[in-house]
């Protein structure tokens, strides 16, 4: 009985502990990832081993085809959700005005994000979480 | 000679109409059931051996696992494992079905936007549903960087909303845009050498030009076969990773 009360109090603990577990997955995979990205920086540039250049290649040209479309896209959303409001709202070249422009923002936001230039929103700093 | 004539859908067997519209067994239908039986295959028949030093087959479907799983762990963490499933399975299927394309004679599944459009529109379902049931209201905090002077913010949060609803479109057409202008290209140089045919033997000599075209684009249409496979991979496992951890 005792045990048993023993054994649901460390569950309950378990349980509790679950939010700081997952933080110290969370660090370990950046350590992993930093350990990565170390490994990438230091045999970068030199880098002949032959498994080791199609993927680098791959996923630079995987990146311009993601170049290609981001801005349409944004741009199209845009247009849908203008041409929606104007229809629903009866604001008829107001909405489609407003939202193509502000879609044309978002499409460069895309490209500039794909290309590296502005970080993504999910890469702050952890520390600010707290 | 109609470029666009390989895309048609044509109906192989008809099974009956629900509220006017045919319900039919297409040839689109008809290549994906080939794609999922040479997937089967792949992984399931070649890994029967179980070899400690793996056959070619085997080998190759080893390879694949190993890729994806890479990509997925490197972009979505450790944490982005459980949705395995679901990214291996669409690489390999629109890896597949790109590839059985690229024969002669057969039909591309991805070159309808209907199929590229379900399978991005099932990504984005899933990273909204996953996320807000990961995440619960703080899911929203991927729309509102941190940072952000108060008066900007109804217009970056607009922003970001749109930039998050343009990720199912620009996701279905990169594939489609690029499997269907492919298609066409190849199609279109092809035309061009039975045209020049017809002129007899100087227009024959003038035809090695697109002749050499068209096995150039063939050679790259295999290499974007595979690019958008990838692609499609990786984006889906950077998405997934927002609704993993959103905001942090």
């Amino acid at each position: 009985m005792a045990d048993k009360k023993q054994a649901d109090d460390a569950r309950d603990r378990k349980d509790r502990d679950q939010p700081s577990a997952e933080e110290a997955a969370l660090s370990a995979r950046l350590r992993d990832l930093g350990k990565q990205l170390g490994r990438h920086h230091s045999d970068g540039p030199s880098d002949s081993e032959p498994g080791q250049r199609p993927t680098t290649d791959a996923s630079a040209m995987a990146r311009g085809f993601r170049l290609s479309t981001e801005l349409v896209a944004g741009v199209l959303v845009g247009a849908g959700i203008g041409w929606l409001l104007d229809r629903w709202l009866g604001t008829t070249p107001l909405g489609m005005l407003v939202f193509l422009l502000l879609g044309f923002v978002a499409g460069v936001l895309n490209v500039m994000r794909v290309a590296g230039v502005v970080r993504t929103n999910t890469l702050d700093p952890p520390d600010k979480r707290q | 000679m109609d470029p666009i004539h390989q895309f048609q859908i044509k109906n192989l067997l008809t099974f009956g109409h629900i509220g006017g519209a045919e319900i039919a067994f297409t040839n689109s239908a008809l290549y994906m059931l080939i794609a999922l039986a040479v997937i089967v295959a792949l992984t399931i028949g070649a890994t029967t051996s179980r070899a400690l030093v793996p056959g070619r087959l085997q080998s190759v479907a080893e390879m694949s696992y190993e890729f994806i799983a890479d990509t997925l762990r490197s972009s979505a963490g450790s944490e982005g494992m459980k949705f395995f499933p679901l990214v291996f399975s669409l690489f390999m299927f629109i890896l597949v079905v790109n590839m059985i394309g690229l024969i002669p004679y057969t039909f591309t599944v991805t070159s309808h936007i209907i199929i590229t459009a379900s399978l991005a529109l099932l990504v984005f379902t899933i990273v909204i549903a996953y996320g807000f049931w990961k995440n619960g209201l703080h899911f929203f905090k991927l729309f509102a960087p941190s940072g952000i002077p108060i008066i900007l913010m109804p217009l970056i949060i607009l922003i970001e909303v749109m930039s998050f609803l343009s990720r199912p479109l620009s996701h279905s057409l990169r594939l489609f845009a690029n499997m269907l202008a492919g298609h066409i290209t190849l199609k279109v140089f092809a035309g061009f050498i039975t045209m020049l045919g017809a002129f007899g033997f100087f227009g024959w000599l003038g035809a090695l030009v697109p002749f050499a075209l068209v096995v150039a684009v063939t050679a790259l249409e295999f290499l974007v076969a595979f690019l958008q496979a990838y692609v499609f991979a990786i984006l889906t496992c950077i998405y997934l990773n927002d609704a993993i951890h959103p905001g942090h």
